[in-house]
């Protein structure tokens, strides 16, 4: 990024340690500042939107600084979109597939990492191939099991596909391959202690972080999902997602811009504060998950 | 995949046969039985779930998806099908609409996939200095990972709107012309692609950087030392370096790519399951879904399913040869 002369290289030859770790000089900080801005205004206005009039977000040009309608504005989208409803159901929904997808995960990361048994090369590479196989692709006969047991528009229909991922299980095999000594585990089978046992007495306590990671991951990742909920349940019983795109086709309701913005502010709002507070370990989380090949 | 993300095998725990050392400190016969059963169950046991949630949500439906390509079905009666061979797929390869929505895709995805991983290596490149304020610059690159497909989706619609978006008008003050983001194929095209960017730069960027960090730092002195440029330690270490990060973010922006389907519905606003009035941004997910829902005829949807995913295998199988041919080149 940063022009180079030839005094400057002349300089770093006489400082070893240069590259990587250099100090970051007023352009790094102007792009990198940018980025942030690009990344965070859309929300900004978002917010703007949502404190305003449809006729001020209308006009032209936008507004930039936030009105005084958020109330009205959320009242609106908490009466005619069932805004209640479906954060209440996206928390249940989230909140599921991310506990049961950490605890199989776990179990399965565990015996691919720690557990001998036959077959365990081909079968974590199997893991691993799966997450190519996008799960779109099914999603016509998935609708006709899910419908022909009864669950159509109900919340069981979107958690059962997702109860544990290829993801999760692949993220848990990396982490416990090397925060869990072998010998810890030899030294509990001596003491005669089965397999579940060690699992609950020696691995959970070692796996706690990366688990509290994972859950995190998984119920961003569930709450966000679209195409699975979008064609399964409807507006009677919605997540959150399912209801914006209702909000967001436009003919069902009369819902003006503003309203439409105040919807995607509530959704999005309990992942922004999840990620205000916790953000550094999901950055954390993503990062370990992908390097370690 | 399975090349770029395979399993150490240093650390093999010890293996299967071996008897264990409770059977050694002569325990009950059956206590050892046991012992051994655990031993060899467990593990199975343990993997299970996952290989049957795969199996009855992922791989059946596939394959039955397969089966119903072959078959007429209407989505209100969906127990009979009628046999129709290959019929859906040669109806279906004659149809204007679904070359469009293949070249929709197609280049949705490049434009969304190449601008988006290439910023996102820039990114990571500069987050990798010693910065002030780090952490704080990494949450906020990403933020928009955490706003759902839907939620950036309806943003994005207000500030592409062509009369009264914030694109438009900072446009029009640098002098530019009017552009209409809804109904054009290029510009709406650009808008959806800037959508999926925006949400997917910093994801990929923290990924690369993660990778950048676990480059040895005496690479870089020695290159120092060499008098090479920033520049050219960036393309002579730091890329190759993480070149199996960088496919890897390849393979799963290129497997999102094909699937897309939120953005371009909700773009589309009222008429966004035909990919807007003309179909301009009608996407393969967008034509599967359209044919199998509003029109109710599973079997070409189907036909489109498939479809994608011969597409996906023959993408699959391009990177593997090209993948083979670099690492048969000498690493310099």
């Amino acid at each position: 990024m940063a022009a180079t002369t030839a005094p400057g290289a002349l300089r770093r030859r006489l400082r070893p340690g240069a590259g990587a770790q250099d100090k970051a000089g007023p352009v790094t900080y102007l792009v990198l500042g940018l980025a942030a801005v690009v990344s965070l205004f859309p929300l900004y206005w978002t917010f703007v939107a949502a404190t305003s009039t449809g006729d001020r977000v209308a006009q032209s040009p936008p507004p930039l600084v936030p009105g005084g309608e958020l109330w009205n504005n959320v009242r609106t989208v908490w009466d005619q979109a069932d805004m209640g409803t479906a954060l209440l159901n996206s928390t249940v929904v989230a909140g599921c597939v991310a506990l049961s997808t950490v605890l199989f995960a776990t179990l399965a990361g565990f015996a691919f990492a720690k557990l001998a048994f036959r077959g365990r090369g081909a079968l974590l590479s199997l893991v691993v191939a799966t997450m190519t196989i996008p799960p779109q692709l099914g999603v016509i006969p998935l609708y006709r099991i899910v419908t022909g047991l009864g669950w159509g528009n109900h919340l069981q229909a979107v958690v059962l596909p997702s109860l544990v991922a290829a993801f999760g299980v692949f993220f848990m095999r990396q982490f416990l391959a090397e925060a869990v000594p072998t010998e810890l585990i030899e030294a509990a089978r001596v003491d005669g202690a089965h397999s579940l046992r060690i699992v609950w007495h020696v691995v959970l306590p070692i796996a706690r972080p990366a688990m509290a990671v994972l859950g995190m991951l998984v119920f961003v990742q569930s709450w966000n999902d679209f195409f699975w909920p979008f064609v399964v349940l409807t507006q009677q019983n919605p997540t959150v997602q399912v209801a914006l795109a209702g909000i967001g086709g436009g003919s069902a309701y009369e819902i003006n811009q503003a309203v439409i913005m105040t919807g995607a502010l509530v959704g999005t709002l309990p992942l922004l504060l999840v990620f205000a507070v916790l953000g550094r370990h999901i950055v954390g989380g993503i990062t370990a998950g992908a390097v370690k090949s | 995949m399975a090349s770029t993300l395979r399993a150490p095998a240093e650390d093999s725990p010890p293996p299967p046969d071996r008897p264990g050392p409770a059977a050694a400190a002569g325990r009950p016969a059956w206590r050892s039985r046991l012992h051994r059963l655990d031993l060899k169950a467990s593990p199975y046991v343990f993997i299970a779930p996952f290989f049957l949630c795969f199996a009855v949500f992922g791989l059946f439906p596939l394959v039955w998806t397969g089966w119903l390509s072959l078959h007429r079905v209407d989505l209100l009666t969906p127990d009979v099908a009628e046999w129709r061979g290959f019929g859906n797929y040669t109806r279906l390869w004659a149809t204007d609409q679904f070359w469009n929505a293949l070249r929709n895709t197609v280049t949705i995805g490049v434009l969304s996939t190449v601008p988006q991983l290439l910023m996102a290596l820039v990114l990571a490149h500069l987050l990798n200095y010693r910065l002030r304020g780090r952490g704080l610059l990494r949450v906020a690159v990403l933020a928009p990972y955490a706003t759902s497909i839907a939620a950036a989706t309806l943003v994005f619609v207000q500030l592409f709107n062509p009369d009264y978006g914030l694109v438009n008008w900072c446009l029009s003050g640098l002098g530019l012309a009017h552009t209409d983001w809804y109904a054009d194929t290029w510009p709406s095209q650009i808008a959806i692609a800037t959508i999926v960017t925006w949400r997917w730069t910093g994801y990929n960027a923290l990924i690369y950087l993660a990778a950048m960090q676990a480059v040895p730092k005496d690479l870089y002195e020695a290159a120092a030392l060499d008098g090479a440029s920033r520049w050219q330690q960036f393309t002579r270490i730091t890329v190759p370096s993480i070149r199996p990060t960088i496919l890897f973010t390849v393979v799963v922006s290129t497997i999102g790519a094909t699937q897309l389907f939120g953005e371009p519905l909700l773009f589309g606003g009222g008429v966004g399951v035909s990919g807007g009035s003309a179909h301009q941004f009608q996407t393969l997910g967008l034509y599967m879904y359209e044919l199998g829902w509003p029109s109710r005829q599973l079997g070409r949807a189907s036909a489109v399913a498939w479809t994608m995913l011969l597409l996906l295998l023959l993408i699959g199988a391009v990177r593997y040869l090209f993948a083979r041919r670099h690492r048969l080149e000498p690493k310099g």
